[in-house]
């Protein structure tokens, strides 16, 4: 099977895909980057949308149309959140064993 | 007066009514032509309406045809037949009929004109799909499914009382966007029966509850029509209702948190349905036309990609007997083509450019900021980030890599289903990815003419950005990720569990709802209608004996003997009295 041998193949090398890997996401930052930088114009227009507007949410919404790499930040720390909080919820009892509904 | 306008849910009814006739071998060519014959259909429609008749003193509507009923026409047509696909193998011809009957009570809800139309094909839905989770034959499936119709039937007297409240207020019973701006008792009423079907918490348990115990085939319905219908009402009878963003908001992280916590790979299906659901939610809300287009686009592409990823799912169960993270691992080797599948609805599903998800559910979020609603944007970014986190890393990790935690005997079992199962699961992958690359095919069917350009290089930049490093996070903290074996207690606890009051109404629930609707038809003087709703639920023994003690008798006998009799001559009689009773209703509600 052709697809289990790519897998195969990639899992032999797992170091150099997870550098690969890597590469990519420092990539994506450094694109952002390059876009913030060349594209001075917009530090001013892409605030049109929230610049009225007061408040913690509106004061991230400015913050997220100029500043380089937000986004990666956001995916991060969103991700992070999300497991650690959960898991945290659960812990208080909400995860229980699996006859728990059994008679 | 068009007498001859066909319903695309006729056809279904009658495909339903005639599938114990045809013989077996032509079986398998009957069940894939009668959802293709409704598919198209929905397709030769032309708008306007239709099918109308006089009923007592109201003109009942049942086709009503224009662009927001065809998009959810076509979508619901097109999930049948690839559902229909996929569980062609199944030998048992009542889980056809069931889910054709549900698939007929979606189509009628959808093109219904007015609320006694589409309130008795919603109470169809719910009574033809409870045996999608009887058919499991297991002992958790008969109390799973009287849940579901408890549930249900709760939503279902909610939504009864706003339509005779809003009745007696206006005179009309014609479904039409509701007062949002000045909502009434009516209005909420109509809406808290629309949103139990949507699974908006704390109305929601009931989701993850039937849906994780229904066939293997039986979810891959069940996870498109219900909720997605609901959808439809929402956007049809209160756009704009202004509770619904907080709570679709609220609904899209409660499910993301759950499904951190869950064991079991389709329960976490499940409660990323009502994450994914949350977003329309949100987007009916805001009700600008962007967010309605974006609510529109996002159930199309959404019933595709979750019912790709219940097909994926479903086939791990089927092939191995098991769902459980704890149960299973590495099995890349064993289901490689499953694997690429549920990995392409897991990618459409988190949103990756270029799958589906991308081109529809960014149209809700750019609602949102576009209505300076940041937080709404944010938090439903959020929530994508969870997404991904579970259904485009979690699932296929645990599953086909990760730890190998299968016993011997699933090992062995494991290995690509069957023709049918790949074939159903390759159309939705590639319709995933169609969806995704070519824009004006799902655009076009928008109800809205609002310009929406996904692929702009900033929002590129944006989704690629929180996505993969939400993959860094997820390898990082894969430790704190590992499944446990446990069961996540939700609200649903309440009704389990909620001591010996709720007892006592577990243990009759069906009887008390069913005398208190009986009371609300009989005071209102809609006796007419009680007739049509006794002879869907009670067929079996209405047809005999007359309407004696209502629903509960005949549910209860027969999900009981349906678990009794795993094969036998139970079903075979079932699928006769099922047949007979899908006549039944086709007679009252047609010929009338």
């Amino acid at each position: 099977m052709n697809i289990v041998r790519l897998i195969d193949f990639l899992r032999d090398r797992l170091k150099t895909v997870i550098r690969l890997c890597y590469a990519v996401l420092a990539l994506l930052v450094l694109a952002d980057i390059v876009r913030w930088a060349l594209t001075p114009a917009t530090h001013e227009a892409a605030t049109e949308g929230g610049e009225h507007a007061a408040g913690a949410w509106a004061a991230l919404y400015r913050i997220s149309e100029t500043a380089p790499g937000f986004w990666s930040a956001f995916g991060f720390v969103a991700c992070a959140l999300i497991i650690i909080l959960s898991k945290w919820y659960g812990h208080r009892g909400i995860m229980t064993r699996e006859d728990y509904y059994n008679e | 007066m068009s007498n001859f306008w066909i319903h695309p849910a006729l056809i279904m009814f009658v495909g339903a009514a005639l599938l114990p006739l045809v013989p077996e071998r032509l079986r398998k060519g009957f069940l894939l032509l009668v959802p293709m014959l409704a598919f198209a259909r929905v397709m030769s429609l032309d708008h306007g309406l239709f099918g109308q008749v006089a009923f007592a003193k109201w003109t009942l509507t049942f086709g009503r045809v224009d662009k927001l009923s065809q998009i959810f026409g076509y979508i619901m047509t097109l999930m049948a037949i690839i559902g229909t696909l996929y569980g062609l193998h199944v030998k048992r011809v009542g889980e056809h009929i069931a889910a054709w009957i549900y698939v007929g009570g979606s189509l009628g809800a959808i093109y219904a004109g007015d609320f006694i139309t589409l309130f008795v094909f919603w109470e169809l839905m719910a009574l033809s799909s409870v045996f999608l989770i009887w058919f499991r034959g297991r002992k958790e499936s008969l109390s799973a499914g009287y849940r579901y119709l408890l549930v249900h039937m709760t939503g279902g007297v909610a939504l009864l009382a706003g339509i005779v409240i809003h009745y007696h207020e206006t005179g009309s019973l014609a479904f039409v966007a509701l007062n949002v701006t000045h909502a009434g008792l009516s209005t909420y009423l109509i809406a808290t029966g629309f949103i139990l079907n949507a699974a908006v918490p704390p109305l929601h348990a009931w989701l993850p509850d039937a849906y994780g115990e229904a066939t293997f085939n039986g979810s891959v319905f069940m996870c498109a029509f219900t909720t997605k219908t609901a959808v439809y009402a929402l956007i049809r009878g209160v756009p704009g209702l202004e509770i619904l963003v907080p709570l679709g908001v609220i609904m899209a992280l409660y499910g993301v948190v759950y499904a951190v916590l869950e064991n079991d790979c389709r329960r976490l299906l499940a409660y990323h349905i009502i994450s994914q659901v949350g977003y329309m939610v949100a987007g009916v809300g805001l009700g600008t036309e962007l967010a309605i287009n974006g609510a529109c686009a996002h159930a199309f592409a959404h019933i595709l990609y979750k019912g790709l990823l219940f097909m994926g799912c479903g086939s791990v169960l089927h092939m191995t007997g098991e769902s459980k993270f704890t149960k299973l691992g590495g099995l890349y080797k064993k289901m490689p083509l499953t694997f690429v599948f549920t990995l392409i609805g897991g990618l459409s599903i988190s949103a990756f450019p270029l799958f589906s998800g991308f081109v529809s559910k960014s149209m809700i979020i750019s609602a949102g900021f576009d209505d300076h609603k940041f937080w709404v944007g944010f938090l439903l970014l959020l929530a994508s980030a969870g997404t991904f986190l579970h259904t485009g890393l979690k699932v296929p990790y645990f599953i086909w890599f990760g730890k190998n935690n299968c016993e011997k005997k699933t090992w062995e079992k494991a290995a690509d289903p069957g023709w049918n199962m790949i074939a159903a699961m390759a159309i939705a992958a590639f319709l995933c990815i169609f969806i995704g690359c070519y824009t004006p095919y799902l655009y076009r069917m928008l109800p809205y003419n609002v310009p929406y350009h996904p692929y702009t290089l900033p929002h590129i930049s944006e989704t690629l950005q929180i996505l993969l490093f939400t993959a860094l996070g997820f390898f990082l903290l894969l430790k704190k990720l590992e499944p446990e074996a446990v069961i996540s207690l939700d609200l649903d606890w309440f009704y389990r569990k909620g001591g010996a009051a709720f007892l006592w109404v577990a243990r009759r629930p069906i009887q008390a709802i069913d005398s208190f609707v009986g009371e609300i038809y009989r005071i209102v003087g809609l006796k007419g209608l009680m007739g049509t709703a006794r002879s869907v639920g009670e067929f079996d023994n209405a047809v005999i004996d007359g309407a004696v003690d209502g629903f509960a008798g005949g549910f209860k006998r027969l999900g009981a003997s349906l678990r009794r009799v795993q094969r036998g001559a139970v079903q075979e009689n079932l699928m006769v009295a099922f047949a007979i009773a899908a006549l039944i209703l086709v007679a009252l509600i047609f010929v009338f």
